[in-house]
């Protein structure tokens, strides 16, 4: 089932949770609604479930307007970050909840019990229907809220941080297991997650969200690759920013300590977003840009080097082979090869991704004067 | 909430040691004002009773009277309790769910009965179900139902003395309740009663047991408020404490210490019924 | 899409997501205020009513009678004695139980809990037993001169049983849910027992502790059944205020027994509005442990 949101916007005393928020996922999509808390995303994932009620705007179930549809009535399977599981009933009963509410196609309890097995079955809980949830683990627990979630047939599945309450390890597991049911059963599925790590992995689609608004909605590899905003490079990843000039189509700071060509990038400040595969030491002895190594840190097999830079000595982080030893306050040189930049159009941003070989030319006494500083 | 169990403790034999001072001091004085104010007295009332001999007892604790008493102090403990039960839960629904003028006013009121002396409740409660009083001639005229110095004006009194323990004992749990599982049971196609029947109501029924016992309790041995309404005439609006004040003042206290060790025994029961409830309470619906 | 829009802004009465329609709503809530108003405005609104009844005359003869007087001199020393006593003992005994460990806590709570599940009149009764005619105590004390039972000791010692819990039941979970951490570390900067509990410990539960002394003044200066038995109703010298409202309506002067009543009601109306003002500021830590 297709589900679509149009203009939804929604304000709590004098705060706007959502803002124009426009969203489709179609029709057996796994989409992940990513964002820092405060961002909408649970207030949007809420609105499509019609656990809240929008100030303007449209959610369509299959071009179906549901703005006076009973929440009982939409087929919704929703999952919690608590489980929110009956405790008073038995794992069977929490999952054969729905089946017994119905109203129209009531089932025999005979098929009711066939139908539980077979979810518990999907969920490898098999034997623990007669157990209460608090005999549970967090991760069965969190099993038998999607179980009970899938046994009503919902058109859509929702579910608000799914993993949030469970420990690394388990997380891990049940991310991978949730992709796993997911291509099973094939649901229209929507999930919201502050964890960039989850969302990439598991999603055909991911939307960033921030302050409200939806930042970019792409394919993972988009994401990481061309973010569309600052927001979405800098939370999604790891990155530096340094704040720039463009002008004449060059980015610089402090008199061409850096100077990239950007293209095509109006005149006007602009931010430098740099991951710290962007950024790569020189060793051969060619010019690059001048820093002060202020910390190190071992990650895995390198080292994280963070070095000032410039006037206002901007912080950049880069990796170095862990065999190369750098300490602090040792002066080295980097070279940009890769990264964006962020200048202000006309409406929105327009970023230029820099290409490798976008270095500048420097010359080594003025980087020695200002290190001399 | 534990004194700081390090590895420096050491269990002696009945508690645990702990760094904070003052503990043979303030246990000291607590149980010496124990025994000063409750266990002496008691005790009083034990060796009294005891040395009745079990027969005297027998023949006390079965005369008609005080029989006839204890009935109408018990059902319309029970009856009073009931109603209450059923009210205090939808006041206490309304306190928690629903936002109106007025309920802060209203949540503030409900504590009224607690605080007022029980004379006061007495007399105002008599004047307001008198035959010519406001109320009680309306449920006379309108009703044919007489409230005035009958039993009905004992239960009554004692829905108002109770009223206060339903409420206040259910409405934490209501406050307390997880939006989300109402949340979801909606998702799940229940209509709306069948969320409150089925996934809010078990939840709150050690609440509202808890609340009937007490409610029940209270009004067991509630006095001040109800001889003013009810015209106190033996075996038919004689409570069981009324009773025991009569066998005092006729300075039969075997009778008085009879009556009063069998309404003791009774609440004892009730307290540990209620331990019981909500020892049960806490392991079927403890909160993870 | 403007279509959309327009549906829902047309919509100016949105449906609730989750919850009981408004009809059922207003019936609830309907319920409710015509069964707090029947069953506990109507006689406090009795009390003023017919204490003015015949005019505020009578009113302040009533109030000013001498009997008047001494019935309110004795219930304010009465509360003057055991309000502090019980506040004494409701700190020490909620400092035992919930700062330390021990086996019996429970036995404990039950015994503080006790006042609560006895009738009144068995309180008084007990009293009896124990200081009265028959008994070891009330001959001993009567040759050294001292007589509790229809004397103000025995009034004050039955008070201070029926009152006692007050304080210990609104300090206990208080103090349970705060935890010892604070004096812990109070202890380990070198403070000792008596600087850590009035700088460390009291601040923390003074509200609570505010509101266990009001409900405890309240029914100290309103409590009937346990005194009526062990006071003797000696007019003048042995009567309450609740007494001497007893024997005003049984005197069928039903005016001047309303008009004293009305004395002990604002006493309880006071004690309500303070208590609401406290809960409206400190909602979190009184809120947690209701229980009446």
């Amino acid at each position: 089932m297709q589900v679509r949101a149009e203009h939804i916007s929604k304000r709590y005393a004098s705060m706007a949770a959502l803002d124009d928020v426009s969203l489709t996922v179609g029709s057996g999509e796994l989409v992940a609604l990513l964002g820092p808390s405060g961002s909408g995303k649970t207030t949007l994932l809420r609105t499509i479930a019609g656990l809240e009620l929008p100030d303007t705007g449209t959610v369509f179930y299959n071009d179906r307007d549901t703005s006076q549809m009973r929440i009982q009535d939409r087929g919704v399977g929703f999952v919690f970050q608590h489980y929110a599981l009956f405790k008073h009933m038995k794992v069977m009963d929490n999952i054969a909840f729905g089946l017994r509410a119905r109203k129209k196609n009531k089932l025999s309890e005979a098929e009711i019990r066939r139908r539980v097995m077979e979810l518990l079955d999907l969920v490898q809980l098999s034997g623990l229907e007669g157990r209460f949830p608090s005999q549970l683990s967090g991760g069965q627990r969190q099993r038998v809220a999607l179980a009970r979630a899938l046994a009503i047939e919902p058109s859509v599945l929702l579910l608000d941080e799914p993993f949030g309450a469970l420990d690394a390890r388990v997380r891990k597991d049940l991310r991978r297991w949730l992709r796993e049911i997911h291509e099973r059963t094939g649901h229209t599925t929507l999930f919201v997650t502050h964890d960039q790590e989850e969302a990439l992995e598991l999603a055909d689609r991911v939307v960033v969200m921030s302050k409200g608004r939806i930042e970019q909605s792409a394919t993972p590899d988009e994401i990481y690759d061309a973010p569309a905003t600052p927001f979405v490079f800098s939370f999604i990843g790891e990155s530096s920013v340094i704040p720039v000039a463009v002008g004449n189509g060059r980015a610089t700071l402090d008199e061409r300590l850096i100077d990239l060509d950007v293209g095509t990038l109006p005149d006007g400040p602009a931010q430098l977003y740099l991951r710290p595969e962007d950024v790569a030491m020189v060793t051969d002895g060619g010019p690059g840009i001048p820093g002060l190594v202020v910390s190190t840190r071992r990650i895995g097999g390198m080292r994280r080097v963070t070095i000032a830079c410039g006037l206002a000595q901007h912080r950049i982080e880069f990796d170095a082979p862990a065999e190369i030893s750098i300490t602090n306050s040792q002066r080295l040189q980097v070279r940009v090869i890769g990264g964006r930049v962020y200048g202000a159009g006309s409406e929105g941003y327009e970023t230029e991704k820099l290409a490798a070989s976008a270095t500048s030319d420097f010359k080594w006494a003025k980087a020695e004067g200002w290190l001399d500083r | 909430m534990r004194a700081a169990a390090q590895d420096g403790t050491r269990r002696t034999s009945w508690r645990r040691r702990s760094v904070l001072p003052g503990f043979s001091l303030t246990m000291g004085y607590t149980l010496a004002y124990l025994s000063l104010i409750v266990l002496i007295p008691l005790a009083a009332l034990a060796i009294r009773s005891a040395s009745l001999g079990w027969t005297e007892f027998w023949a006390i604790a079965t005369d008609p009277r005080i029989v006839a008493s204890l009935q109408l102090s018990f059902g319309a403990a029970i009856l009073a309790a009931v109603v209450n039960t059923v009210f205090g839960v939808i006041v206490a629904w309304v306190l928690v769910r629903y936002r109106f003028p007025g309920r802060r006013w209203l949540d503030a009121a409900v504590d009224l009965p607690f605080a007022l002396p029980t004379a006061v409740a007495g007399i105002a409660l008599a004047t307001l179900y008198a035959p010519n009083g406001p109320f009680g001639a309306f449920l006379e005229g309108v009703f044919g139902l007489k409230v005035g110095f009958t039993s009905l004006g004992v239960v009554l009194a004692l829905i108002f003395v109770g009223m206060p323990f339903v409420v206040r004992t259910v409405q934490p749990v209501l406050e307390e309740i997880d939006r989300e599982t109402e949340e979801v049971s909606a998702t799940l196609g229940a209509g709306r009663l069948r969320t409150v029947t089925r996934v809010i109501m078990p939840g709150l029924l050690p609440a509202i047991l808890t609340g009937f016992a007490l409610s029940f309790a209270r009004g067991v041995g509630e006095y001040g408020s109800v001889i003013f309404i009810a015209n106190n005439l033996p075996f038919q609006s004689e409570i069981a404490p009324l009773l025991i004040v009569i066998k005092l003042e006729e300075h039969n206290y075997a009778g008085a210490t009879a009556i009063a060790t069998i309404m003791l025994v009774i609440s004892f029961a009730m307290l540990f019924v209620i331990n019981l409830l909500q020892a049960w309470s806490r392991k079927w619906f403890g909160h993870d | 899409m403007t279509e959309a829009r327009a549906n829902t802004v047309k919509n100016n009465k949105p449906r609730q997501a989750i919850g009981e329609g408004p009809r059922t709503r207003f019936a609830l809530i309907a319920v409710a205020l015509v069964f707090l108003a029947l069953m506990l405005i109507a006689p406090l609104v009795v009390v003023f009513f017919e204490a003015f009844s015949r005019g505020l005359g009578v009113y302040i003869d009533a109030l000013a009678m001498p009997d008047t007087m001494s019935a309110l001199q004795l219930t304010l020393l009465v509360a003057a004695i055991a309000v502090p006593a019980n506040l004494v003992f409701g700190v020490a005994a909620s400092w035992a139980i919930a700062k330390f460990d021990f086996k019996g806590k429970s036995f404990l709570l039950t015994l503080i809990d006790l006042p609560f599940a006895v009738s009144p009149v068995v309180s008084g009764l007990v009293f009896v037993l124990l200081f009265g005619a028959n008994s070891v105590l009330g001959p001993w004390l009567a040759d050294m001169g001292i007589q509790v039972l229809f004397a103000v000791p025995g009034i004050v010692i039955a008070t201070i049983f029926i009152t006692f819990p007050f304080v210990a039941r609104e300090l206990i979970p208080l103090m349970q849910q705060q935890g010892s951490s604070e004096e812990e570390a109070a202890v380990s900067l070198g403070a000792g027992g008596w600087r850590t509990f009035f700088l460390v410990t009291l601040p923390n539960v003074k509200w609570g502790l505010l509101y266990g002394v009001l409900l405890c003044n309240a029914r100290a200066m309103g409590e009937f059944g346990a005194v009526s038995v062990v006071s003797g109703h000696i007019r003048g010298q042995t009567n309450t205020l609740p007494l001497h409202i007893e024997i005003l309506y049984n005197d069928n002067k039903a005016a001047a027994a309303f008009a004293v009543a009305s004395l002990l009601a604002m006493l309880a109306l006071l004690t309500l509005a303070v208590k609401t003002m406290l809960e409206a500021r400190f909602a979190g830590s009184l809120a947690a442990q209701r229980r009446h």
